[in-house]
């Protein structure tokens, strides 16, 4: 089902928790709301469901005008970051509750019930135990469980509050390929929180960023990568460096810096603001032609070395990826280098 | 979760231990305290009950009144246990469930009946609804009586008994959070499934808990029924006030032998307190537990 979000608001006292949010999903897509904490994406993601009311705007489940449902009536599939089964009821009672839940002339037969039980339970590989109880349960199982549970009322979307957030790395990595192969093969409208990049953009089909409770960029994961919006996209997805100075006619100088260094060709950045790298981007060049700094320590880790290298101008440390694990193409620790950018993006200040 | 407690209680230990001689001092003195105060009365009372042999007992609570006391008594706790469960119930679940203004008043206001002595509140019973109360002559007209009669009594023992379901259940609830709770809405619960299904699980436990301490505290309280009761034999004496006038009239072996009656109770409380204890300790919830 399509998914219409305008112009929500939602405020805490003084705190502005969503502001002008806008978001169309298409039916069938793969969401991820991204954002450190305090961004406002739990918010969202409760807000959609009906657990939180808006101060203002409108949400629509395909045509139909959701922001006066009630959470009962908006039948979302909601999977709680902490997975909130019910812990005197085994796997297969959590799963049928909401089947069960059903007002009687909607309640399938006992043997349907079932029957569609057993189905999920062996979607999300659990058929074996319908008869333990929560606490018997591994956190990827209970995970499994939950989910299992939200799509047995055939929801409108799936909202998952940080899927992964409790269980440990191994685990987190399964799992993620296995939700996409679920959305995959059933098709449901998905939205997950998340704070881990990574998770965002192996996951979704797309990303929503947020910040300050506004949505700052939304995108494919690789759009988002690499033409970020904003310097807090930038900043927040992947690595990568940002300098603060001037640029005029294809040329950047640094705060603190006598000279300026030339700009990647065709790149029109123009005013003060933060010229924007990542680590792949730089190259080491002839000193005097780029930013001089000094190397602080270097890493290597599979064909491809990291310099640690810190700016003279404004002891700002920027990392360069360069590839190769040759250590006789490599500066030495202390070198005195010069770095320039063959790729960047600027984002301006405001004028102060 | 019960080994790690012990693990940390036996951690503090190291890290905080007196001198021998202090210790064992220590815990001789409780334990000579508790024999003396506790155990030995416990033990009078079974021994002066059964003074006058087994058939005297028998005979002592065979008494027409002492009948209708037990009967007066089991009366009052069927009536005021499950009012409370219910005022229990639905105190805990509206301040932990929903935010509004006084809530904190109102928190405080629920451990009040255990703030108040007993007395004030039997006085206040009878200033409202006594011959010359607020609503007595109202009352009157209409035939009612409260005070002096079953309803006085029951009306006395709610209002003492009232913080012992609430207490148990508001920690509890507010541990538990509301996830659950939400994550069944979300799955379609109506109100109804939704406290049958999902609240009254969590906590049934607990519930259980206060009801016991309910129960005990309804049948064995004196002060504020002695107030509305008007004493009158076989009609508003509850088992500890049969006790006292049993007392007073010199009647020892037949006072001990109601007061064992009592005495059972409070044994079978605290069984059963240490078996829920032992058993559900993690699903009370006052030792704030969560997975």
């Amino acid at each position: 089902m399509e998914l219409l979000l305008q112009d929500l608001h939602k405020q805490f006292g003084a705190f502005s928790a969503l502001r002008d949010i806008h978001l169309k999903v298409r039916s069938g897509e793969l969401i991820a709301l991204l954002g450190p904490s305090g961004s406002g994406k739990t918010t969202l993601l409760r807000a959609i469901a009906g657990l939180l009311p808006v101060d203002s705007g409108q949400i629509f489940f395909g045509a139909r005008n959701a922001t006066g449902l009630s959470l009962r009536e908006r039948r979302v599939g909601f999977v709680f970051q902490h997975y909130a089964l019910f812990k005197h009821l085994d796997v297969f009672e959590n799963v049928a509750f909401g089947l069960r839940s059903k007002p009687r002339r909607e309640r399938p037969s006992a043997d349907e019930i079932t029957q569609r039980v057993n189905r999920l339970l062996s979607r999300v590989q659990l058929s074996e135990l319908g008869r333990r109880m929560p606490d018997q349960l591994s956190g990827g199982q209970r995970q499994r469980v939950a989910l299992a549970r939200a799509m047995a009322i055939d929801p409108t979307v799936l909202l998952l509050d940080e899927p992964f957030g409790a269980l440990d790395a191994k685990v987190r990595v399964e799992l993620r390929r296995w939700l996409r192969q679920i959305h995959d093969d059933t098709g449901y409208t998905t939205l997950f929180v998340t704070h881990d990049q990574e998770e965002a953009m192996e996951l979704a089909d797309r990303v929503v960023v947020l910040n300050q409770g506004r949505i700052e960029q939304v995108g494919t994961p690789d759009e988002v990568y690499r033409r970020p919006q904003s310097s807090f996209v930038f900043d927040f997805i992947g690595r990568g460096t940002q300098i603060a100075g001037h640029a005029a006619n294809g040329s950047f100088r640094a705060h603190g810096q006598e000279h300026s260094i030339a700009l990647p060709s065709g790149a029109g950045f123009e005013g003060t603001g933060l010229l924007s790298v990542r680590p792949h981007d730089l190259r080491l060049v002839e000193s005097g032609r780029g930013l001089a700094g000094k190397v602080r320590q270097m890493r290597t880790l599979a064909g491809r070395t990291t310099l640690d290298i810190e700016l003279a101008a404004n002891a700002l440390m920027v990392e360069v990826d360069i590839e190769g694990d040759d250590a006789k193409h490599m500066p030495e620790r202390g070198a005195q280098v010069a770095i320039a950018p063959i790729a960047a993006r600027f984002y301006q200040l405001p004028a102060p | 979760m019960l080994a790690e407690r012990r693990a940390a209680a036996t951690h503090t230990d190291s890290a905080l231990r007196e001198p021998a001689w202090l210790r064992w001092t220590l815990i001789a003195l409780v334990v000579l305290a508790m024999l003396g105060l506790i155990v030995l009365p416990l033990a009078v009372v079974m021994v002066e009950a059964l003074a006058q042999g087994f058939l005297g007992y028998l005979k002592a609570i065979g008494d027409a009144e002492t009948l209708a006391a037990i009967k007066l008594t089991l009366l009052v706790a069927a009536i005021a246990v499950p009012l409370n469960a219910l005022f229990g119930i639905a105190a805990a679940w509206s301040i932990t469930k929903y935010e509004f203004w006084g809530k904190r008043v109102l928190l405080a206001l629920i451990d009040l009946p255990f703030a108040v002595s007993p007395v004030v509140a039997g006085l206040v019973f009878v200033l409202l609804f006594g011959a010359h109360g607020w609503f007595g002559p109202w009352l009157a007209e209409r035939d009612v009586q409260v005070i002096f009669a079953t309803p006085g009594i029951v009306l006395a023992t709610v209002f003492i008994t009232f913080p012992f379901v609430a207490r148990e259940l508001i920690p509890l609830m507010q541990a538990q959070g509301r996830d659950e709770e939400e994550a069944a809405v979300s799955l379609g619960a109506n109100g109804w499934t939704l406290f049958w299904r999902v609240t009254l699980p969590n906590i049934r436990w607990a519930l259980l808990y206060g009801v016991l301490l309910c129960n005990a505290r309804a049948m064995g309280e004196f002060g504020a029924v002695s107030v509305v009761s008007g004493h009158i034999r076989g009609l508003t004496n509850t088992l500890p006030l049969q006790v006292e006038i049993l007392h007073n009239e010199f009647n020892f072996a037949a006072a001990f032998a109601v007061a064992s009656l009592l005495t059972l109770l409070a044994l079978l409380t605290l069984v059963l307190k240490l078996w829920l204890e032992a058993r559900h300790g993690d699903a009370l919830g006052a030792r704030a537990h969560r997975h």
